[in-house]
């Protein structure tokens, strides 16, 4: 499959409602996603950002356009998707390594063998996760017994257990204080420059955007599109000290000039 | 207030209360027709044992059968009422109406449909635990966290897999509790049944023994009752401290 074109969206456009109810979320847009490349999309609260990750995972069918996937149609050929969102959602009733290894159970073709893998190959998967994370000596704990950057980084394993094709992250530091949330990004780059995922990720965080990401995506204020798209090429790994240096304050300062100054929403004709 | 005396604090105020009842008896002079004290009341429990015996297993299987029956039609009912949230929205308005008659009252039509005796006491207990299970259940499934159903979609989970992975598992604490409330609420359909139509259960000694003014022996009937429930519901307890201790955070 082709590499350039790994996600594509099509005019793809999200309409919620009907009749004089009806409120536009995304407008007609058009992405192609890199197999192995870091997307962030930021953009003012309700800009459909989050939308665009509900595409892509198949929760949300578009009301108008197509996506295709490694150059097939979404829904053709089932798409393994590994998602994260704001709130960790573990399982309390699960310790925190069978909170991590639950996707193996139900996602194909891993929940064929998982009664008897779990004692054995996906436990040892899941602890290699858990302690790439450094969570090796919190796997047997219950999610409650956990910090908040803890439970976010058993979310991140969860999220990627599968070999997901692409791992989609919704604000999935949001709820976290700034020292914690600086770790949980190196931590992240440390998984996607190890597996190369393909990633696309949420955030109103713009620094976070510029630290992790390949390219940003930026969106209007309601009903979204983009409205600029840039890569973002400093080296990898990124030091947290990159945060300071006048090129990345430079881009960060951008990306805030043009969230601000985006054209206010506008009814739009359909055409 | 001490470690060791907090522990013990209410079973100090359990005793003081009987302690009590036993002087304020004795020292205002109360008739046994109307108020007998707890050691007469203990007293008419051992006279009478061989009697209560056969009407207090009566009632605990009257009870714990159509607990059981009660727990399978209430447990189906709530997974199926609140694994869809159509059957959720138009069920649960039914739901309400009907636990909120009273039992009690539809005693009398069982007793026209199945004749007095063991059935409608099984039947009443059966009926008078479904609702609390019911509700606690359908309402443990449908609120499940809106991220979580998301994560369990993103990964093509199908409704079964939702189900049995998260949505049981999140609703036990939920039936667990209800558990606690149907057995007592069980307790009290069986009894009253028995008040009503049957020659057999606590219920029926107990309004023999009223009509012969045996006051003593309606409460040692009151005493079995207590020390039944009590005792079902300390169990259920710890079931469901073992099953659902991770909602406790133990």
């Amino acid at each position: 499959m082709s590499n350039a074109r790994f996600v594509e969206l099509e005019d793809v456009g999200v309409t919620f409602g009907e009749g004089p109810e009806q409120t536009e979320a995304l407008q007609p847009t058009s992405l192609t996603v890199e197999r192995g490349d870091f997307l962030a999309f930021v953009g003012p609260s309700g800009c459909g950002k989050s939308t665009i990750l509900k595409l892509v995972s198949e929760l949300l069918r578009p009301t108008t356009g197509n996506i295709f996937f490694g150059g097939r149609e979404l829904g053709a050929k089932p798409v393994r998707v590994g998602m994260a969102f704001q709130s960790a959602s573990l399982l309390p009733w699960m310790s925190v390594r069978d909170n991590v290894m639950l996707p193996l159970k139900i996602v194909p073709p891993f929940k064929a063998g998982f009664r008897k893998k779990k004692h054995g190959e996906y436990l040892e998967r899941a602890n290699a996760l858990l302690e790439q994370v450094g969570l090796e000596d919190f796997a047997d704990k219950s999610p409650w017994q956990l910090s908040g950057g803890m439970m976010q980084r058993a979310n991140l394993c969860r999220a990627l257990i599968h070999d997901p094709d692409i791992l989609l992250l919704d604000e999935p530091f949001g709820a976290l204080d700034q020292f914690t949330r600086e770790e949980l990004w190196q931590t992240l780059q440390d998984l996607w420059i190890d597996r190369k995922s393909t990633v696309m990720l949420v955030t109103h965080d713009l620094r976070e955007a510029a630290y992790l990401a390949n390219r940003i995506c930026v969106m209007s204020p309601r009903p979204g599109r983009i409205i600029d798209d840039r890569q973002v090429s400093f080296a990898r790994p990124r030091p947290i000290d990159l945060t300071f240096e006048p090129d990345f304050v430079t881009l960060v300062q951008e990306l805030r000039g043009l969230i601000v100054h985006a054209p206010k929403a506008r009814k739009v004709d359909a055409t | 207030m001490k470690p060791t005396l907090r522990k013990f604090a209410p079973v100090i105020l359990i005793v003081g209360v009987f302690v009590f009842w036993e002087f304020f008896c004795l020292a205002a002079g109360i008739s046994e027709l109307v108020l007998p004290r707890p050691t007469r009341i203990l007293a008419a429990f051992f006279e009478y044992a061989p009697a209560i015996w056969p009407h207090a297993w009566q009632t605990l299987y009257t009870t714990l059968v159509g607990f059981t029956f009660g727990v399978m039609i209430g447990l189906s009912l709530g997974v199926l009422i609140g694994s869809s949230k159509l059957a959720y929205d138009t069920a649960y308005p039914l739901l309400v109406g009907i636990s909120s008659i009273p039992k009690v009252a539809v005693v009398p039509i069982l007793v026209l449909w199945f004749g007095a005796g063991t059935v409608p006491a099984i039947l009443t207990a059966m009926i008078i635990c479904i609702f609390p299970i019911v509700v606690n259940v359908s309402t443990g499934i449908a609120t499940v966290e809106p991220e979580l159903e998301d994560v369990m979609r993103s990964l093509k989970a199908k409704r079964w897999e939702m189900l049995w992975n998260v949505g049981l598992p999140r609703s036990m604490p939920y039936f667990f509790a209800s558990l606690k409330v149907a057995i007592t609420l069980s307790f009290v359909g069986s009894v009253i049944a028995e008040t009503v139509a049957s020659n057999k259960g606590v219920g029926n000694m107990m309004l023999i023994a009223s009509s012969s003014f045996n006051v003593p022996l309606v409460f040692a009937g009151l005493m079995i009752l207590a020390i039944m429930g009590i005792t079902l519901y300390a169990i259920f307890s710890v079931v469901e401290r073992r099953m659902v201790g991770w909602a406790l955070r133990k």
